[in-house]
């Protein structure tokens, strides 16, 4: 019997009148990565944050449910609290406030939602030196203000940290590899990898095809233009480095 | 009894009471100050100062340069003098008029000495008259004297006619000549010499009339080698008419002695949308650091009030004296703050602290303004500024007007200043990763803030980031 996380049947989302996505089906199982690939412009981000809750996107028709359960009109902070996780593409900054102090606020808030105890400071410290050392994250990097001052990498290092501690049942990336050298794309790829177990799915969205170098996909999905225009297996993303978006037709063919 | 304009906005604390007051009718003149001593049963030196305060206020001008901007007020249309009638003998808290007793309690403060939760003796000033104070045995007990400036005049004369006006005159500007001239109570503090005292003291200052101003007058003195830390908690109704507050507070520090005063600051702050209405807070706040190794601290959270006018400074006479001011300031809706501190140096190796950080929001206008001035003897003197601004929205402004002036060259003076924005992107990465929007906020300002709350009594501080998170709540997105 499947097990499906993430549902999106028809889904369209317009900007200040914009149409942007313009009916988007996709059905996501427990247990499997799928991967967005696309243009830049095509909507891959806008699904994202769709689906974590921006208000700035206005659904026009359709829907988003998660574990079965419609969430278009679930707050924000309890879609968190559900088990979604959306890492984002620009994470920002916040003044003033330490990592430490937003994980911990975070994880507790997610696991009093759950009926789970608070993790007093000291068990919360120890479990978060565990999740940094995931990503190889230096230990002053709880100390530092969330993401003030941090390079690209690290900021997107510091959202695999945060996705590791709240332990999410399905977690959407957002562009989580650009900006990314080398090495940042491997720490952050075993990362992803720690994660991901039989119950738990994966939504990476991309531009580039060198994250699944890492980390292989179960479903690769091709996104231009606001529409889905083809779904395949791995072997779909190699092809797209190949031919380069370009030449594949809104009908989802290479010309 | 006057209508208050509901409960405007937010603001929880604009209800009114219904008492029975004494009151003047507006209108200001040597024949009304003249009326007020004798109401109050000056002694003539009293009297001088006030007519002297109020020719010299006669003939000054409205000061102009803060970056606020208001009609012009009408000083002939103030009443005063506004007393409850009932409290004109006070020996207990049983004479209170229980009205006002009671408004005390909605506002949380803690009036019977039964309820010893808060360790903290408080007067209760409400409009113009201090109604009683807590705690008394514990204090005498410990030699301290914290009264109402009227029983002070009369109890602790000696006292009261070598420093009242010691540290702001009455022609120092033209808000404190005014506050001379009309000044009505206030509490007087004095720390006898080598006494730390037993526990917070506070004033709770409520203005209720609808035409009255509030002219208090604190006066704190803290003898060779005292302690004492003092608060200072301010609330109004909510009148859609413009409320003046032109209160001037002076401290003096002897060889050795440390002041810390603190002030939460929520006057009415007008509507939020119109700007009617509000108390224009006009304040003089000056602390004498007479004595070697003495230490002033101003620590203030300003969130409410139409008009902010408000410099807390400290003059650095005793060598190796302490000057410090933390600072902040939260403005929203159509709030206008221009608020700072100056930092005199005169003594030798005298060190300043100053610590402002300003949060607008809304259309509101947000100013640090603050002087450090180093004078040529200060061998050796030392100043650390930090100014930093928060910013919601594209509506509201936050300016920094620092003036700095050094006569020797073995000082150093330092400034760091930086300004950052609360956002909606912000909130929205706080939920996205299950934490609730005012949690957000919450977490927000208070890391902001963090350098100047920790400087506030335990139990001001809880508040205070509650205040301030409730406050910007709106106000974000």
């Amino acid at each position: 019997m499947t097990n499906i996380i993430l549902e999106i049947r028809d889904l369209h989302v317009a900007v200040k009148g914009t149409e942007i996505l313009k009916g988007i089906n996709l059905i996501i199982n427990a247990g499997e990565v799928h991967v967005i690939m696309g243009p830049n412009g095509a909507g891959k981000s806008t699904l994202a944050k769709v689906v974590a809750g921006d208000a700035t996107y206005e659904v026009t028709k359709g829907d988003v449910l998660f574990r079965g359960r419609n969430i278009l009109d679930v707050d924000v902070e309890k879609r968190a609290h559900l088990g979604l996780f959306i890492g984002f593409q620009y994470p920002v900054e916040i003044p003033g406030v330490t990592n430490h102090q937003f994980l911990q606020a975070s994880c507790n808030a997610v696991r009093e939602s759950r009926g789970m105890t608070r993790l007093s400071d000291e068990e919360f410290l120890c479990y978060l030196d565990e999740k940094m050392a995931l990503v190889a994250m230096k230990k002053e990097y709880a100390q530092r203000n969330v993401n003030e001052g941090f390079s690209g990498g690290e900021k997107k290092r510091n959202e695999i940290v945060q996705m590791a501690v709240l332990d999410p049942v399905m977690a959407i990336l957002d562009e989580t590899d650009s900006g990314l050298d080398v090495d940042a794309m491997r720490i952050v790829s075993e990362g992803v990898n720690a994660m991901r177990s039989p119950e738990k799915s994966l939504l990476l969205v991309t531009h580039y095809q060198r994250l699944l170098r890492y980390i292989t996909p179960d479903v690769v999905h091709v996104m231009i233009d606001g529409v889905m225009v083809k779904s395949g297996g791995a072997q779909l993303a190699q092809e797209l480095e190949d031919n380069g978006f370009d030449r594949m037709t809104k009908k989802g063919m290479f010309v | 009894m006057e209508e208050a304009v509901g409960h405007s906005g937010d603001y929880k604390y604009g209800f009114t009471t219904d008492v029975d007051a004494d009151s003047f009718l507006p209108g200001l003149s040597e024949e009304i100050i003249m009326e007020i001593s004798s109401r109050r049963g000056e002694p003539e030196y009293i009297l001088k100062f006030r007519l002297e305060g109020y020719r010299r206020w006669k003939e000054m001008e409205e000061p102009c340069w803060a970056n606020i901007e208001y009609p012009p007020i009408n000083y002939q249309n103030i009443s005063y003098y506004s007393a409850p009638k009932k409290t004109t003998k006070i020996n207990s808290l049983e004479d209170v008029d229980p009205e006002v007793l009671r408004t005390f309690e909605k506002l949380g403060i803690p009036v019977d000495e039964q309820k010893r939760l808060t360790n903290v003796a408080v007067d209760m000033v409400f409009d113009s008259v201090s109604i009683g104070v807590t705690f008394k045995k514990k204090l005498e007990d410990a030699g301290v004297v914290l009264c109402s400036i009227s029983d002070a005049v009369k109890d602790y004369p000696e006292l009261i006619e070598k420093y009242l006006g010691s540290v702001v005159s009455s022609s120092d500007n033209f808000f404190a000549a005014l506050n001379a001239a009309v000044f009505s109570d206030g509490s007087f503090v004095y720390i006898p010499e080598g006494v730390r005292c037993p526990m917070d003291l506070s004033t709770y200052f409520r203005i209720n009339d609808r035409q009255s101003g509030q002219f208090e007058r604190t006066l704190i003195i803290a003898d060779k080698g005292a302690h004492v830390s003092y608060l200072e908690g301010c609330t109004a109704p909510a009148y859609d008419n413009v409320q003046l507050h032109a209160a001037v507070v002076e401290l003096v520090a002897l060889d050795d002695a440390e002041i810390k005063y603190s002030t939460v600051q929520n006057w009415y702050p007008g509507d939020p949308k119109t700007g009617k209405g509000g108390i224009y807070n006009f304040v003089t706040k000056r602390g004498r650091c007479l004595g070697i190794n003495s230490r002033i601290s101003w620590t203030q959270v300003e969130v409410g009030a139409a008009i902010t006018w408000k410099y807390p400074s400290c003059i650095l006479e005793g060598d190796n004296s302490v000057g410090e001011f933390y600072s902040v300031a939260l403005t929203n809706g159509m709030m206008q703050a221009d608020t700072g501190t100056r930092m005199m140096h005169i003594g030798k190796n005298t060190r300043s602290n100053i610590i402002s950080k300003g949060i607008s929001a809304d259309r509101s206008h947000n100013s640090y303004r603050g002087t450090v001035k180093v004078l040529s003897k200060a061998a050796g003197a030392r100043n650390y500024t930090q100014c930093d601004s928060m910013l919601s929205g594209n509506e509201c402004s936050a300016n920094t007007f620092p003036t700095i002036d050094v006569r020797n060259s073995s000082s150093e003076v330092e400034h760091e200043a930086s300004i950052s924005r609360i956002n909606e992107d912000q909130l929205f990465y706080f939920q996205s990763r299950g934490i609730s929007r005012e949690d957000a906020i919450g977490m927000i300002v208070n890391g902001f803030c963090r350098d100047v709350i920790k400087e506030l009594p335990l139990e001001f501080a809880a508040e205070s980031q509650k205040l301030l998170t409730l406050k910007l709540e709106d106000s974000v997105g």
